[in-house]
């Protein structure tokens, strides 16, 4: 599997903390720290769809795969992402 | 502290109806300067409480309401506002929107969004965005398009970040219609227009910005909903009207507030926000809502995330620096 935490830690201050990482460490909570809410959680959703060109089912969207850094990188390998980021 | 029951949600109406009355007459002389009141009448509960404690507070010759339907709205909601305009005996204007949303294209941008989910979609088609069951799904809040042909089945998509944004922003187009309307006559009349929250749509943001949320006073925006219905049965509102089943009326199909926003009904939504606002542990409040205590801590946590995320709405336009010569303060 490609290493995908860069592109993702990148998105994330790209696209939520217009380009200060605010002290986001890699298991910080999206959700507990206010970063992401129910919309940003859609945007998060469809980065991962068209970056990865992978299909998320309704039962993943859960915490445990997507509120961190970490989470999303075990979701990601648990999916077998084997196709480098878009 | 009281042992938690739903009795805590029992107030004395003539006494809060006295005193919502009188705090009105003082915003509206110190504070707001105008002559009368706007009420936009949906012939809800919400909104028949407010106008009539606009004319216990003004007298019935300085509230004026308005009833504004359009394409999508229920069949019963313009014989139920204007049974409220005749019980309070206010003079009404009846301002269809439908030609003012035809004109900013809403039909038509929203009939294209959900043809991105469901292509057959048609303008004989009815819909409406549900969410997902937070008692049900541990997951997050996803939002779907339920829409049903005219004679067939009713089908459901979830939806994608684009297709749902634009839903949401063409719809929103209802409730700034109706205010811009509410301040035309406002301000054709030198009155001001009142808000209808009660206060679980206040507390956790359960509005337009710049729609439904924009108002001058918001009378019943401190009473749980279940107060609301306390007063309306005080204030003579019609039965028709207390016994309706609360609806959003935004959407073509019949839509629910407690599938498209809350956890739960409002009556064991009340109880849930008395309870954490009081300090209510989740097992003290879990049996009067019928609820295991982890469903309801769910609850308390849905309240606190829904209250993070709406901060935005309540949000006045934020300044990069300040300018200390206008104050503002809030009564």
């Amino acid at each position: 599997m490609p290493d995908v935490k860069p592109t993702l830690r990148q998105f994330i201050i790209d696209n939520f903390l217009f380009g200060d990482d605010n002290g986001l460490a890699d298991d910080t909570s999206f959700l507990e720290e206010g970063i992401i809410d129910s919309t940003g959680m859609l945007e998060l959703i469809t980065f991962l769809e068209e970056t990865f060109s992978i299909q998320l089912d309704d039962e993943e969207l859960i915490p445990e795969n997507l509120d961190s850094i970490n989470n999303l990188v075990s979701f990601l390998s648990k999916k077998q992402v084997v196709q480098q980021p878009q | 502290m009281t042992p938690f029951s739903k009795d805590l949600l029992n107030l004395d109406p003539e006494a809060e109806a006295a005193r919502i009355a009188e705090s009105i007459r003082s915003i509206m002389r110190n504070d707001l300067k105008r002559r009368g009141l706007v009420v936009a009448l949906s012939g809800g509960i919400d909104s028949s409480v407010t106008a009539a404690l606009a004319v216990k507070a003004l007298g019935e010759s300085r509230v004026f309401g308005l009833e504004m339907p359009e394409r999508h709205s229920a069949a019963e909601t313009l014989s139920l506002s204007g049974m409220v305009a005749r019980h309070l005996n206010i003079q009404t204007a009846h301002e269809d929107i439908s030609g003012m949303l035809e004109a900013f294209g809403f039909y038509r941008r929203y009939d294209a969004a959900v043809q991105v989910v469901i292509p057959e979609y048609g303008p004989d088609w009815k819909s409406k965005i549900v969410t997902s069951d937070i008692m049900e799904s541990k997951g997050f809040s996803l939002f779907s398009i339920v829409a049903q042909p005219p004679m067939g089945e009713a089908v459901k998509k979830r939806l994608p970040l684009k297709a749902y944004l634009e839903i949401v922003a063409a719809t929103n187009f209802k409730q700034r219609t109706r205010k811009m309307l509410e301040y035309y006559h406002a301000d054709r009349l030198n009155y001001a227009v009142a808000g209808t929250p009660n206060r679980l749509e206040y507390d956790q943001g359960f509005f337009v910005k710049q729609g439904d949320g924009a108002a001058d006073v918001k009378p019943i925006a401190h009473l749980y909903k279940s107060q609301v219905y306390q007063l309306a049965e005080y204030l003579g509102i019609p039965e028709e009207i207390r016994t309706r089943l609360p609806t959003t009326d935004t959407y073509s199909l019949p839509q629910g507030q407690d599938e498209f926003y809350f956890a739960l009904p409002y009556d064991k939504m009340d109880l849930c926000l008395y309870g954490k606002n009081n300090g209510y542990p989740p097992a003290e409040v879990a049996e009067s809502v019928s609820l295991t205590p982890e469903q309801v801590q769910r609850v308390y946590e849905d309240i606190d995330t829904k209250r993070k995320t709406t901060r935005y709405l309540h949000l006045p336009p934020v300044l990069a620096a300040t300018v200390p010569e206008i104050k503002f303060d809030a009564p």
